[in-house]
């Protein structure tokens, strides 16, 4: 089979690391192609060479059997390659058939020929089967379609070969299912596409072959058909890992956190918690699914005391805590992975030692004589919490945000987890985490729970909740529409109530379901 | 991994260096245009600021109150804060020290002039307080209110010293201080004061709070990523309306010392910028305590120089303005220089 792309032996050495390491890399016509690795092996990096966005040191590109050279993406755009990145480059206030045509605006006489620019743009949804309505603004569009904007927009172009750079990381559930259909039908075209992914599922649903990268090398390429899950994990990490976490069945005790009839306004005032009423024991993890935003961010800032309670009641064991200041509710024995650890759970210019303290820094023995740092303290703390949750570069004094997105959540994790509280909230932990890392932290959740702590657990990974959790609840529009133990669930029926299906419409539905199977 | 740390604390000082560097090699093109020698002049800016003990106490006087507003911007800085209003914060605290100054009379001086310079550091500080409150609580921006300050401030001071408290004679300034309230002269006939000791003091109180104490840690925090601050238990109302206040104490330290140190009395807009400048210095000392001290040495030797070179050749004062804003474009200009430089060591 002839081969549209192929890179031989490409090395890009950066000033302080080898990025790529004489990477081969080779894409069939009209096949999807799935590179892997964990954050920071050189998958980005590999095809923004082949974008022309980097340039590499060594190694040779060939498209369609000719030896190319990409200085710049427009080069690369003209040889019919595409590249969707993870964060997207459209102008929102413009409609989708504006931001398609930009850069090569049809024009009838001194103006935008708008008219033919929607045609163009209707055609071309048309041609490729994704669905779009092509005067609607950016900005109204939710993340997934303005992802098929970006697709759009390199179809546009031409491209036959599309690169898709970490296409999920940004989408929900329901919208990589839609991704992956646009995939296939991409690939009945006769596009060729390279997905590049660190998550194992998605590479199994949806690619021919796939190719893993670690620490800049390539460790192989096999026809997707012919690996599997704990194979490929391996490849990416190095060593065995567990997939699947080892838990023995929950021991639960009393109602650690109990709330009743909590209303909770984001910041532009609409309710987006309503009457919600919920309860974790301690020793047990309950997982809270549902599609991003229907209110669960905005439950947890509550119940930590980020953001003010509109009606209702929280309490933490005895204690009414709703409305508390951050510091009284932590005091209580609250910890908290905060969902966005950039923006919440981390000073990323204060050193690793410091950020292993925040929240803790005016409990002994961090603070001695009633104000001052104990450095002493503050640095064995460091050490042992580095050494505990093998945080990576083993270095107190560096500041955080030189280290990677695992180690960084290692660091939020180390600080809360090892405070033992009493109700631990884990938002989105694993987000943007390692597969190594996934396994170590999912371990220490259930550690906490083991002691006896109530964990909350908010995850849009369907996967993570349903591996972690005793119990589930789904949280649709602002309420908890139904709690059920783990054993009682199904993807299948998770998915269509966090979609804001019906208890009773699924159980009678379900029969149906069993019926077709048995 | 040390290394790294070293070329970290290098590079700190290499941008500001090298700003110094760029304005006196562009300042040598003007002197050349009016046709003077550059190093000629360069050598009497130097010996004339630094080149004996009693220009060095010149150099050190006229650098004494920028050191204090310096320190002030810095201070703010760390905790996220831009404060401009150290013009204002310093007039507040210097008619409050001149106020304890004329007001008093026969206190002894181990009681008198501690008590200025409280009056001028509570002054200072709770005009600072004012924006940290309206930012704290009503959300206004701190660059707003710290200008709005300044003009009340000045306008409310020439108010006092021309009015209520006049000193009687067709200047408009105050009664002079009892002398109990005095700082001390050290190198006469220089007017360098005590006040130095004063600022070098404030400078390691500085270092103290921001980076050995909880207060220092709950600060730069809340500079650095509020959110994350608040997550932590830090409470970033308080800790805005203290970093202002602690920041306002120190301009009005500046006044406190330039009254008690220099005037001896409050004289109308007496400052000529003082407080303003207290950016620059603070923007060349990289807002650290040990760097604002350098930076306003240098600007206070520039000042001191620039009356001799204007005196002995045909170069204009006015020059050693351009060279400090020269220095400050470069600081702002980081980016610029540290791509330079990298340029240089790749080559």
């Amino acid at each position: 089979m002839d081969k549209v792309l192929e890179m031989r032996s490409v090395t890009k050495q950066f000033p302080r690391v080898l990025a790529n390491d004489q990477v081969d890399f080779d894409l069939n016509y009209g096949e999807i192609h799935a590179l892997v690795g964990e954050n920071g092996s050189g998958k980005s990096t590999l095809m923004n060479i082949l974008y022309g966005l980097h340039q590499s040191d060594g190694g040779e590109i060939l498209v369609r059997g000719e030896k190319v050279g990409i200085r710049e993406p427009r080069v690369a755009i003209d040889l019919r390659i595409g590249m969707v990145f993870q964060h997207f480059m459209l102008v929102e206030p413009l409609t989708v058939a504006e931001n398609i045509i930009l850069g090569s605006e049809l024009r009838k006489g001194p103006f935008l020929d708008s008219k033919r620019a929607i045609q163009e743009a209707a055609d071309l949804s048309r041609q490729y089967g994704l669905k779009i309505d092509p005067t609607a603004k950016i900005a109204d569009l939710s993340v997934g379609l303005q992802q098929r904007v970006e697709i759009l927009k390199a179809l546009y172009r031409g491209a036959e070969i599309l690169i898709l750079d970490e296409p999920t990381a940004v989408l929900t559930p329901q919208e990589v299912e839609d991704l992956f259909e646009v995939l296939l039908a991409l690939r009945a075209k006769g596009t060729s596409i390279v997905f590049i992914t660190h998550k194992i599922k998605e590479v199994l649903a949806v690619s021919d072959r796939v190719s893993v990268l670690r620490r800049g090398k390539k460790i192989g390429t096999k026809a997707t058909s012919e690996t599997n899950e704990q194979d490929l994990a391996e490849m990416m990490v190095g060593r065995v890992v567990l997939l699947n976490v080892d838990k023995k069945p929950a021991q639960p005790g009393e109602d650690v956190l109990k709330i009743k009839k909590l209303s909770v306004k984001d910041q532009f005032g609409q309710l987006k918690v309503k009457d919600l009423d919920l309860n974790v024991r301690s020793g047990e993890v309950l997982g809270i699914a549902g599609v991003e935003g229907n209110g669960q961010s905005e439950l947890v800032e509550a119940i930590a005391g980020l953001q003010k309670t509109a009606g209702g009641n929280i309490f933490l064991g005895d204690q009414e805590i709703t409305d508390w200041s951050p510091l009284k509710v932590r005091e209580a024995g609250f910890g908290l992975v905060p969902e966005d650890r950039h923006r919440r759970g981390l000073v990323l210019d204060y050193s690793v030692a410091d950020n292993l303290i925040l929240g803790l820094h005016g409990k002994k023995p961090f603070v001695q004589r009633g104000m001052f740092q104990n450095h002493k303290a503050i640095q064995k703390n460091a050490e042992e919490l580095i050494e505990e949750y093998d945080i990576r570069p083993p270095v107190a004094s560096q500041p955080a945000k030189s280290l990677s997105g695992g180690n960084q959540q290692k660091i939020v994790v180390g600080r809360e987890f090892s405070q033992n509280p009493k109700l631990l909230i884990c938002t989105q932990p694993t987000r943007g985490v390692d597969v190594g890392a996934i396994e170590f932290i999912h371990k220490q959740v259930i550690a906490q729970r083991d002691q006896g702590a109530a964990v909350l657990l908010v995850s849009a990974e369907l996967d993570e909740i349903l591996s972690l959790s005793d119990r589930i609840a789904v949280m649709y529009n602002g309420q908890i529409v139904s709690v059920m133990p783990v054993d009682e669930v199904t993807e299948h029926k998770l998915g269509f109530l966090m979609l804001g299906g019906r208890e009773e419409d699924y159980e009678a539905g379900e029969v149906d379901g069993n019926a077709k199977q048995d | 991994m040390l290394s790294k740390i070293k070329q970290l604390r290098w590079q700190e000082i290499a941008t500001p260096l090298a700003a110094v560097i760029l304005a006196l090699i562009i300042g040598a093109g003007f002197i050349l245009y009016v046709g003077e020698n550059p190093l000629a002049a360069y050598r009497i800016l130097f010996m004339e600021s630094l080149g004996s003990i009693r220009n060095l106490a010149t150099t050190l006087q006229r650098a004494t109150p920028l050191m204090f507003t310096g320190l002030a911007v810095a201070f703010s800085y760390r905790a996220g804060l831009f404060n401009i209003g150290a013009e204002g914060q310093l007039y507040i605290g210097a008619f409050a020290a001149a106020w304890v100054g004329f007001t008093f009379t026969g206190l002894p001086r181990l009681v008198h002039l501690p008590l200025a310079i409280i009056a001028g550091m509570i002054g200072g500080g709770l005009w600072g307080a004012i924006p940290g409150f309206l930012k704290a609580k009503l959300g206004i921006h701190e660059v707003i209110n710290t200008i709005m300050l300044n003009f009340i401030a000045l306008y409310l001071t020439d108010w006092l010293a021309t009015g209520p408290f006049h000193g009687g004679s067709w200047v408009p300034e105050t009664a002079r201080i009892s002398p109990t309230a005095a700082l001390t002269r050290l190198y006469p006939p220089t007017r360098l004061s005590t006040g130095l000791y004063l600022a070098l003091a404030a400078a390691f109180f500085a270092y103290l709070v921001l980076w050995k104490t909880k207060q220092g840690y709950e600060l730069r925090a809340v500079g650095l990523n509020p959110q994350a601050a608040e997550y932590g238990g830090i409470n970033v109302a308080r800790n805005t309306v203290i970093a202002m206040a602690i920041s306002g104490a120190l301009a009005g330290l500046a006044g406190t010392e330039q009254i008690l140190g220099l005037h001896q009395k409050f004289i109308v807009r007496f400052s000529a910028d003082l407080g303003f400048m207290g950016v620059a210095v603070a923007l060349l000392g990289k807002n650290h305590p040990v760097g604002v001290i350098f930076a306003a040495i240098l600007f206070g030797a520039l000042q001191t120089g620039s009356a001799a070179m204007d005196r002995l050749t045909s170069v204009p004062r006015e020059l050693i303005t351009i060279i400090q804003a020269l220095i400050i474009f470069f600081v702002a200009a980081e980016y610029l220089i540290r791509r330079m430089l990298r340029m240089k060591e790749e080559a």
